[in-house]
């Protein structure tokens, strides 16, 4: 058994009916080669990130099938080729872990698990970089931030009165607060 | 007793420190890389959109290749651009 998954882009100026028989007529294709359907993936119209054939959107299938061999796919880019509504095409062949995450992604598991892991790896990743994503921000504030907003932040109370009164004499006035005041005076040395 | 987080520093002792890169795919287990995933991939491009080597990244050699696949994969289907500024 071999699993493949074709993901093709639809001319967004036809119909809706138009567009769904477009994707239909390629499902009924493989169907009729004796393929098994595993899933049809309609993602909607999206905004293309560079425009082709003057077009600045397009409405993206994946269609996931499986079967004993590769003789369809050549028969099925030829018609993809061929056809005027499809603006781009890729056919590629799926490892076991592609067909995995596939399920995986169907049931739910990789957009939750994937998002733990996006800010894990972006938190780590943006500054190494240099510059961070979008979510790199708050993920970054926290990790080096929380010791000095944590300990100044009691600091940040008395911070005024020190700074009214000399350092030194807030020390001595309130030996228990000494950690506050010296971070107060550490602030001020900055 | 104090301990080191209660020490003041009154520079940040962290930054000289060198960062350990990883490869984030051995690391969590990720076998598959999506094409589909646009954002996904965009941690791996710059503002240009050209994609990061290894050295910054930290990918190991064999999910780097995986990466730059799902890369030129996605630009095809025009998920991701070929060429551009300000990306990020």
């Amino acid at each position: 058994m071999k699993n493949y998954e074709v993901t093709f882009i639809v001319d967004p100026v036809l119909s809706g009916d138009e567009i769904k028989a477009t994707a239909q007529t390629y499902v009924d294709q493989i169907k009729g080669e004796g393929f098994e359907i595993i899933h049809v993936d309609d993602m909607g119209l999206r905004t293309l990130a560079y425009p082709i054939n003057r077009r600045n959107s397009g409405v993206y299938f994946t269609v996931e099938f499986q079967g004993p061999n590769g003789e369809l796919i050549d028969k099925l880019e030829l018609a993809l080729r061929r056809d005027e509504r499809i603006m781009r095409f890729l056919c590629i062949k799926l490892d076991k872990y592609g067909v995995k995450y596939n399920e995986d992604k169907r049931k739910g598991l990789i957009g939750k698990v994937k998002k733990k892991q996006d800010k894990k790896g972006r938190g780590n990743n943006a500054p190494a970089k240099g510059k961070g994503g979008p979510n790199s921000g708050p993920r970054r504030g926290p990790a080096p931030a929380p010791k000095r907003p944590a300990t100044p932040a009691p600091a940040a109370k008395e911070a005024p009165v020190a700074k009214e009164v000399p350092a030194p004499k807030a020390a001595v006035a309130t030996p228990k607060e000494a950690p506050a005041a010296k971070t107060a005076v550490a602030e001020e040395e900055e | 007793m104090a301990s080191r987080d209660d020490i003041k520093f009154l520079s940040n002792p962290k930054i000289g420190q060198k960062r350990t890169k990883y490869c984030r795919f051995k690391k969590f287990g990720i076998k598959h890389i999506d094409y589909r995933d646009a954002d996904f991939l965009l941690q791996f491009v710059n503002g240009q959109g050209k994609i990061l080597p290894r050295r910054i990244t930290g990918n190991s050699l064999k999910y780097q290749r995986k990466v730059s696949t799902a890369i030129k994969r996605a630009r095809h289907l025009a998920m991701l651009p070929y060429v551009t500024d300000m990306l990020k």
